[in-house]
């Protein structure tokens, strides 16, 4: 028997599982999943914890019960990968041998590298909504707060989600008009960014959807230090921003197992092919999903358009055949802009995200680059897609290639 | 696709004034971009822009964060180097793409 070893249960390694039980024949391959977190929680659903639309229960659920039957699941944390020797030691003194790695450890926020970040403002007026913890936090903050400036900072980029922040800021918008305070909160977007967004198109369209909200925006803006007794943020360059309620989007590392093991970028995400998903280093090393350096988004259906082509790269790598599948850098998002709409972007790494009707031309039904009220029932759709298709590694009818099918270039 | 001249060569750039063909750059033609931006290059300029210019090469992405790793110089010294903006500055008077952060 040969070991298929997965590190990580969550999106991208639950995905993968059960798409590769399907065509691995299990006389002669074991698939292996390490994770330790016993709940899997739908992330997309941290946006919506603030503001009271969700509780934690509704997006939580068991982890076991996405794994796939015939896999065995060791609920332990990895202490190091020994790529040489083909081996990874867990945290219980035991080892695991794999014949084929596929890396799924996903990315976490690291406050702690920025001076002050979590001082003693920490969960009291700086929150982040990119942990449970956090999100829980701040909904009972906004429960009673009564106004004054509210920052939404992105720390640097790559941030998960990049869509979160801006969908975050839209929300708080609603939220407080809706609690009729909304005049006593100075809503201010401070980004890295020169813009609400990275590229061109979207970042134009984003940037004057903020305008219309009445919301600052800040740019060219990296992080360097919260000052906690006078509640300012301030960059590199010492510019300042004031706060009283501070949403912090802070940076981003890999699993702390990546540079310990020594198959990272200074950040600790995993250095891979970007087309093929494979580690540079090590050619029985695959990486699936937020963990790896590659210059895509790191989000759900990323993920899930990466397993689409990955499973196809692991058959080939075990059969000895070239790998021929080629991730694109394909992402699609559903972003919400407040009051029951939102827009949709799909892009790759070439082409920016364009206007249009996505799927389809002139059917649709979502429109891209342009606020509609079905592109926010695709995003509460998506709850559902989530568990029951994307997790389970199941066909959607969106290819793995981005189309060009309904887009507007100029 | 625009041209522009430093130090008597000629250059291709795009609308905002960055190189498109990374191989055309010399020392020369940054000392002269820098001195658009009003910045006199020292070795500490250069030994950064080295840094930029291989990492651009080997096809890494370019970040504020990556430059507290570099070895060369910490982030606060690259803003007083290149104040203001100074990873839009230092790519442009490195010859390489403004970075552009990838969603």
């Amino acid at each position: 028997m040969k070991n298929l070893v997965i590190i990580g249960g969550g999106t991208a390694g639950t995905a993968m599982a059960n798409k590769l039980i399907k065509y691995l024949p299990s006389d002669k391959w074991k698939i292996i999943i390490i994770e330790k977190a016993k709940e899997h929680f739908y992330q997309p659903g941290f946006l919506f914890l603030p503001f009271g639309y969700y509780t934690r229960d509704q997006i939580t659920k068991p982890a076991k019960i996405f794994f796939p039957k015939g896999a065995d699941v060791i609920n332990c944390e990895v202490d190091r990968i020994y790529a040489d020797k083909n081996l990874i030691s867990l945290k219980d003194g035991n080892s695991i041998a794999y014949d084929v790695l596929l890396i799924a450890t996903g990315t976490r926020i690291s406050p702690e590298d920025t001076p002050g970040l979590k001082g003693e403002l920490w969960q009291k007026s700086v929150f982040d909504f990119y942990t449970i913890e956090g999100a829980e936090a701040l909904a009972r903050f906004f429960k009673t707060w009564e106004g004054g400036n509210l920052v939404i900072n992105i720390a640097d980029n790559p941030i998960k989600c990049p869509v979160a922040p801006l969908e975050f800021t839209f929300y708080a918008d609603e939220f407080f008009t809706r609690k009729g305070i909304r005049e006593k909160v100075k809503i201010t977007y401070v980004t890295p960014m020169s813009g609400a967004f990275t590229k061109p198109k979207a970042s134009k369209f984003l940037g004057s959807l903020l305008e219309k909200k009445n919301i600052n925006i800040v740019t060219d803006f990296f992080l360097g230090e919260v000052d906690n007794t006078n509640k300012k943020i301030l960059d590199f360059g010492g510019r300042e921003v004031p706060f009283d309620c501070l949403v912090t989007i802070p940076l981003h590392s890999g699993d702390p197992v990546i540079s310990k093991s020594g198959l990272g970028d200074e950040f600790g995400f995993v250095k891979a092919n970007k087309n093929t998903l494979q580690s540079v280093s090590y050619q029985n090393i695959f990486v699936i999903g937020d963990a790896s350096n590659l210059p895509a988004s790191k989000a759900g259906s990323v993920a899930h358009f990466q397993a689409d082509i990955l499973h196809k790269n692991i058959l080939s790598f075990i059969n000895n055949e070239p790998l021929k599948a080629s991730f694109d850098g394909h992402s699609n998002c559903y972003i919400e802009t407040g009051y029951g709409k939102g827009i949709l972007i799909d892009f790759n790494y070439e082409t920016e995200p364009l206007p249009g009707l996505f799927p389809l031309p002139v059917l649709g039904p979502f429109s891209l680059l342009k606020e509609s009220r079905i592109n926010h029932y695709g995003k509460l759709l998506f709850k559902w897609i989530y568990w029951n298709i994307l997790l389970k590694g199941r066909w959607l009818p969106i290819p793995s290639k981005m189309s060009m099918k309904g887009k507007i270039t100029d | 696709m625009a041209q522009k001249t430093y130090a008597g060569k000629t250059v291709d750039v795009n609308e905002e004034g960055y190189f498109t063909n990374p191989s055309q750059w010399t020392k020369e033609i940054a000392a002269e971009i820098a001195k658009e931006e009003g910045i006199v290059l020292t070795d500490q300029h250069y030994a950064i822009i080295e840094f930029l210019r291989n990492r651009h090469n080997s096809g890494e992405a370019l970040s504020i964060r990556s430059i507290n790793h570099s070895g060369v110089i910490d982030v606060k010294t690259f803003y007083q180097l290149f104040p203001g903006a100074p990873l839009k500055k230092a790519t442009k008077i490195a010859g390489i793409p403004k970075p552009a952060s990838c969603i």
